[in-house]
């Protein structure tokens, strides 16, 4: 009986990682790989100057299509964020392109008004039709969530997908979607002779299908940095994942700081638990 | 409770007169202060404790995260987001929440394979058992319907397969599976109607729970612990007091185990869900894959490993019918476990054949719940099926015919004497302390 259930099991085995490799290749699987971020791991945090500079290219580059209808001016100040100062941030939502609509006034009238520091940052499109209508019926997504709705998975065998489970959880990894975007946002090529490109699509290694939407949006020089950083599609994509990363979980550093705190007491309150625990049963034989 | 009676003795005035009127104090003193525990228990016992506090910390952290939730088609997926963003830490009652889930049923596999493994379901637990079955359908329904309130995308595809499985019923009856969908669905398509009634049930279900793990708590108190060796307490040094003895090993195991939960809660907190759940419901797009959550794996590897064949049995038109089928009879069976298991030795570690079994069920459940989260293709079918079968042969099979066939090993003659021969401290009795001989 248990030679029988071995066998069949060894079989399973052998079958499960033979057809594991194939279909990881037939799907074309694009490996997507991880960068260093300043606030990846257990102990990581936003790095200011790097939001302030992702903030930067998101005004003058993404905000031309995509709107942050999540993220209000005020969060802009707060901390843990870009935290750029109170009066610059009213000044740039009173300048802000996409103007709020409000209403009904006095009139019943519904009229249109720049924004305060409470409203969110919204996009160039008033719903979902107009975006598609004049974006050739592709939807640019709002970028609030973005970077926690997308997720890069490795492939793997059976045999080793724990192991890399444990180690994520181990290391804290969280930033699936920071690299995916990365990918996205650096990974645009000629597409290759046998594959047969939509008009008006874009090749796109990272991308599902790897045909999208979006033309190129970064290229060398685009965003003037103020702080002397380079201005390379490299910086500019680690730059904006950072502050996208931000804009999805803006209480990150907060989170990991007080995680600690939290951890660090359980670890402590444990081992005296386990102390009093071994004190208590001294005399007893268990 | 049980057969215990308490030595409390109420010390004021007031505690005199409350005693003769309602002896709570009594019931408490009895029931989690001088009750007698076996000696010999170790930490894999204190998941009774772990479990109860995790069903408080769900219902604690509930209440409040309801309070700022709003459960419409509109407002749902906002709202969530409204708490993990401008909530005064809510993000933190978010995680913990959502963690929270994943850690209950973490600990509460522990707790049901520990009664695997040390015989737990036998007699006199029947009743208990099967109230523990109770209870896990209960977090099961819980479970399924909380995690359709952020109404991510994973939320709304995931109840439409799911509520989508009575349709199977149609086959026997024409119209019956559609009528009772659209019943659970409040129309002919998951909507915001049937994410409010899902709301209201989801807030009711886990104080049925509480009932219910009353019962549990209770039942167990009647019949004792059961403990690692699976012996009967026979005399009074096989037990301590439950406090300060098992009180003091029970915090040590709890509070390892929040570590773990807050390990998640403030470290990994995405890492047990799907990035999909943060894209805003949309009936009108489908997510390439459809999963549940970690701990509905096995049981979702079961569900779709009946295909239009099975093992090359062609199982045609009836194929989800036979899926939904084995995916509730997997659950069901457990609770028959105390009938369908033929040995009367509770101890695994004395069943030195059914304790090879044992571990290979315990693989059988891994390999399913890794082959749940597989798209279902290719050799991931055959190896689901084949799993199917190993998972339902331990309960029919393997339970009634190893318990006729094994020859158990030579049990101690208590608990005590198991223990103090462990322990090499104080020679037992002739030959009851070698395990071993046969």
């Amino acid at each position: 009986m248990k030679k029988h259930l071995s066998l069949a099991l060894l079989s399973m085995i052998a079958a499960t990682v033979a057809v594991g490799s194939l279909s990881a290749e037939e799907a074309g699987h694009q490996e997507i790989e991880r960068q260093k971020w300043s606030f990846s791991g257990f102990t990581g945090q936003f790095d200011k100057a790097q939001l302030q500079r992702g903030f930067q290219v998101y005004k003058e580059v993404c905000s031309a299509c995509h709107g942050l209808k999540r993220v209000a001016f005020r969060n802009l100040v707060q901390p843990g964020g870009p935290e750029f100062p109170e009066d610059a941030v009213k000044q740039l939502a009173a300048s802000w392109p996409n103007q709020i609509t409000d209403g009904p006034n006095d009139e019943g009238k519904m009229f249109e008004r720049p924004p305060l520091l409470s409203d969110p940052i919204r996009g160039p499109y008033h719903n979902d039709n107009e975006a598609r209508a004049s974006q050739n019926g592709a939807l640019p997504p709002d970028l609030s969530l973005i970077a926690r709705a997308r997720d890069s998975h490795r492939e793997a065998s059976w045999y080793i997908h724990p192991f890399l489970m444990l180690g994520d959880i181990l290391n804290a990894y969280q930033e699936g979607g920071a690299n995916y975007i990365y990918a996205l946002l650096t990974e645009y090529s000629d597409a290759p002779a046998d594959y047969k490109l939509t008009d008006g699509k874009y090749y796109n290694k990272a991308f599902p299908g790897h045909q999208i939407a979006m033309p190129p949006p970064l290229s060398d020089g685009v965003v003037a940095y103020q702080d002397g950083t380079p201005s390379t599609v490299d910086h500019y994509a680690h730059d904006v994942v950072a502050f996208l990363s931000w804009a999805a979980d803006p209480s990150l550093d907060q989170r990991k700081r007080i995680g600690w705190q939290v951890i660090l007491y359980l670890i402590v309150t444990t081992g005296l638990l386990y102390l009093g625990k071994k004190r208590i049963w001294k005399n007893i034989k268990h | 409770m049980g057969g215990h009676t308490s030595n409390y003795v109420p010390t004021s005035r007031w505690g005199k007169w409350l005693d003769e009127r309602l002896p709570i104090a009594r019931l408490m003193q009895s029931s989690f202060v001088d009750y007698p525990t076996p000696r010999n228990l170790n930490y894999l016992w204190t998941f009774g404790g772990i479990l109860t506090v995790c069903l408080l910390a769900q219902i604690v952290t509930g209440v409040v995260l309801a309070m700022h939730y709003q459960p419409s088609d509109a407002g749902a997926f906002n709202s969530i987001e409204h708490i993990r963003r401008d909530v005064n830490y809510g993000w933190m009652l978010r995680n913990l929440h959502s963690v929270g889930a994943s850690m209950f049923f973490l600990a509460v596999y522990i707790h049901i394979f520990r009664g695997f493994y040390y015989g737990s379901y036998k007699a006199p637990r029947e009743v208990l058992w099967i109230l523990g079955v109770i209870i896990m359908l209960l977090m099961m329904a819980t479970a399924f319907m909380g995690y359709t309130l952020p109404w991510g995308q994973m939320s709304f595809w995931g109840v439409t397969v799911i509520t989508n499985l009575f349709s199977a019923l149609d086959t026997i009856y024409a119209g019956l599976g559609t009528a009772i969908v659209e019943w659970l669905w409040g129309g002919y398509a998951v909507s915001g109607v049937t994410l409010n009634r899902f709301f209201a049930l989801h807030y009711l279900l886990p104080f049925v729970l509480t009932g219910v793990v009353g019962l549990h708590i209770w039942a167990l108190h009647v019949v004792g612990q059961n403990n690692p060796t699976g012996l009967d307490i026979k005399q009074p040094s096989d037990t301590v007091p439950m406090h300060p003895y098992a009180t003091a090993k029970d915090s040590v195991g709890l509070f390892a185990f929040l570590i773990l939960f807050a390990w998640f809660a403030f470290f990994v907190p995405d890492y047990l869900g799907h990035a999909d759940n943060y894209i805003e419901a949309n009936p009108l797009v489908t997510p390439p894959h459809i999963v549940p959550e970690w701990y509905f794996l096995p049981f979702y590897a079961i569900l779709r490993a009946f295909t239009s064949s099975f093992l090359g049995i062609p199982l045609g038109q009836y194929a989800k019918l036979c899926g939904v089928v084995a995916m509730f009879s997997a659950v069901i069976l457990i609770a028959f476990a105390p009938w369908l298991d033929t040995s009367r030795v509770r101890s695994t570690k004395y069943r030195p054949i059914f304790k090879w079994f044992f571990w290979f069920f315990l693989f059988t459940c891994v390999a399913l719940g890794y082959l749940g989260s597989r798209p279902a293709e290719g050799v991931y079918v055959v190896a689901s099926q084949i799993f199917t079968v190993c998972y339902f042969l331990f309960f029919l099979a393997v339970m009634p015919i190893v318990g006729l066939i094994e020859t158990p090993r030579r049990l101690p003659r208590s608990i005590t004497d198991a223990v103090l021969s462990k322990s090499g401290a104080g020679l037992p009795t002739g030959a009851t302390a070698a395990p071993e001989s046969r």
